[in-house]
């Protein structure tokens, strides 16, 4: 009988990577995928997290929603590093077209061109879009 | 079912997690340990503060993994390991300990 401490045995291990493509506010997608990303890393997966189009601003600093009635869930990204989640890639291409650079982000991240992403999106085992 | 502190009437979910985050002070934890037999020491005080500022600052309650490492961080090794936390909090230390801060039940916890 093993104690719950004790119960680690290692399951298996696939690489998931979540698009975010909405604002952060207006729909509940980013909500949700921070959500599940947490679950995901929670169980010990190969986590990597991208932020393409409007996507780029739930990273953005200093978001203060509370006035339309929403938590300030952008804190949250900041503690993907306790659960081991490091691998945060942005568009480039979306960033520019915003006029956001890298000091406008809430977190460290890695700027990638479309064909980069393309790359890193052709390594995983599973690509969920939100 | 809802909980009796101070005289008021405290809402709370299925599991006995507080509905109301704001409805916290320290007396909540004191009533809910004494439901599940438990005495808060200044162990497990440590503990529930703990997770109280991780909320403040990110917004979520951690995982228990992620709860474990980051006791070991602050506490050092000898706090930061299951073993220690289990023993403080028997139904899990991020469920148990979770609740008794106030906060939800930590995400990807099933």
């Amino acid at each position: 009988m093993s104690e719950p401490w004790e119960d680690e045995e290692e399951g298996a291990i696939k690489k998931f990577m979540f698009i975010n493509r909405k604002a952060p506010y207006g729909t509940i997608y980013a909500l949700e995928s921070l959500e599940v990303v947490l679950i995901s890393a929670a169980f010990d997966q190969d986590v990597s997290l991208v932020f393409s189009d409007d996507g780029v601003f739930q990273l953005k600093k200093d978001q203060d929603p509370e006035s339309i009635g929403m938590k300030n869930f952008s804190r949250t990204y900041r503690a993907l590093e306790g659960y081991d989640v490091e691998k945060l890639y942005v568009d480039k291409e979306s960033m520019e077209e915003r006029g956001l650079t890298e000091d406008d982000l809430l977190v460290d991240v890695e700027m990638l061109s479309k064909e980069e992403l393309g790359n890193l999106m052709n390594e995983q085992d599973v690509v969920l879009s939100f | 079912m809802p909980i009796e502190v101070n005289g008021k009437t405290l809402e709370t979910d299925e599991e006995g997690y507080l509905a109301d985050l704001n409805d916290w002070e320290p007396a909540v934890a004191e009533v809910m340990a004494k439901l599940e037999d438990c005495e808060l020491t200044d162990e497990h005080w440590e503990i529930i503060n703990y997770l109280r500022e991780y909320y403040e600052e990110y917004q979520i309650a951690p995982a228990v993994r992620v709860l474990t490492k980051a006791v070991g961080k602050k506490m050092g090794k000898d706090k930061g390991n299951s073993k220690y936390l289990y023993g403080l909090f028997p139904y899990g230390p991020g469920k148990q300990a979770c609740k008794y801060a106030g906060l939800p039940k930590p995400t990807g916890c099933v």
